[in-house]
């Protein structure tokens, strides 16, 4: 029982994968890349929980009490960072498929065939 | 390539992902149990050294500043990369119509707006103590304006957030961190070294230079999502007006 938040997100990264592959709009394979980025958050803070620990933030408890790891918390927020920058560019490229060739399918951009 | 044949051989790949995931799995600790060397010094000692109480935040202002920095360089490269995607076509175009909401709708939307500015500005200022930070807050900043464009007009947001101010908000919170990391280092201390008094811990002062940098990261946060939703929100009126080519 102890693997199964892992487990989880490898999960989630296979099925943000699998709509990936699946995907025949723009804007839905850019939704399945945030849900396969997303397996990383659940990766992170499941790595970094303590049984039984505090959030790692000493205003009303005392410092030096049980507490989950603060480091992959920041680290999460990176992560998150990072998500948000990828998912409004990608849209923008989007945006500009649809200007030039009317479609957000990507068997109907020419250039993206294959 | 075929679609059928596509998800064929995605299953057949994603059969061996899946093996050497577990794999993986298989070697990280067990959950609920991990005691990394890094994180259990900060936890010990991240309050007595920079007074504040929010382990996390002072990690991602000062004991990985650098980090967080190429962070926000990325975050601002991208907004930066969507404002040159979109923004060429709609060069000299004039504003397209608004839409017009009911008074109530309006009305329910500001006291919400002003609501979420406050909570806003609570966050990034608390980020040091408890929960929150520059990049939270800065996001909840943001969305208090957008709630003008869905509970009042497009025109009234732009008027709110005129794109040459935000770029200049968004410049400065970003050259902030940067300005601020560069006197540490003028002074012959390392790249974002603390240097201010750290305060009393649990007071907004507390932190020394976290706070600086956090108000700095909440500015450049809050300019980054509002040039989003500017870039997008022209790009979508234009093609509702029927004036995209």
């Amino acid at each position: 029982m102890s693997y199964l938040p892992y487990l989880l997100a490898v999960w989630i990264f296979l099925v943000g994968l699998f709509g990936i592959v699946r995907s025949r709009n723009f804007i839905h394979l850019v939704v399945c890349l945030s849900v396969a980025q997303s397996a990383t958050y659940v990766l992170l803070l499941s790595i970094g929980y303590v049984k039984g620990g505090t959030a790692p933030i000493f205003k009303d408890v005392k410092p030096g009490t049980k507490a989950v790891d603060p480091v992959v918390q920041a680290l999460t927020l990176t992560d998150i960072v990072v998500a948000v920058a990828v998912s409004a560019l990608l849209l923008a490229f989007a945006l500009k498929a649809f200007d030039h060739e009317g479609s957000l399918d990507p068997k109907q951009v020419v250039e993206m065939k294959g | 390539m075929n679609r059928r044949l596509r998800i064929g051989l995605f299953g057949i790949s994603s059969a061996g992902l899946t093996a050497l995931m577990l794999w993986a799995v298989a070697g990280l600790p067990a959950f609920g149990d991990y005691h990394h060397r890094y994180g259990t010094l900060l936890k010990k000692v991240a309050v007595s050294e920079r007074h504040a109480t929010n382990v996390v935040t002072s990690i991602v202002f000062d004991y990985r500043g650098f980090d967080t920095m190429g962070e926000e360089l990325i975050l601002f490269t991208s907004v930066m990369g969507v404002a040159l995607l979109l923004r060429d076509v709609r060069e000299g175009a004039d504003r397209p119509r608004d839409a017009v909401v009911s008074d109530a709708l309006g009305l329910v939307g500001l006291a919400f707006s002003a609501g979420l500015l406050v909570l806003g500005l609570y966050v990034i200022a608390h980020g040091p103590i408890t929960p929150g930070g520059g990049f939270q807050g800065g996001v909840i900043l943001s969305a208090a304006l957008l709630l003008v464009w869905l509970a009042g007009s497009l025109r009234s947001y732009m008027r709110l957030t005129p794109t040459p101010y935000v770029d200049l908000t968004e410049g400065t919170g970003v050259g902030g961190f940067v300005v601020t990391g560069l006197v540490a280092l003028l002074i012959g201390t390392p790249f974002l070294h603390n240097l201010l008094p750290y305060g009393l811990a649990g007071k907004l002062s507390s932190g020394g230079s976290i706070p600086v940098v956090n108000w700095a990261t909440g500015l450049a946060v809050t300019a980054a999502f509002l040039l989003l939703y500017n870039e997008f929100l022209e790009e979508r009126s234009f093609v509702i007006a029927g004036k995209h080519k």
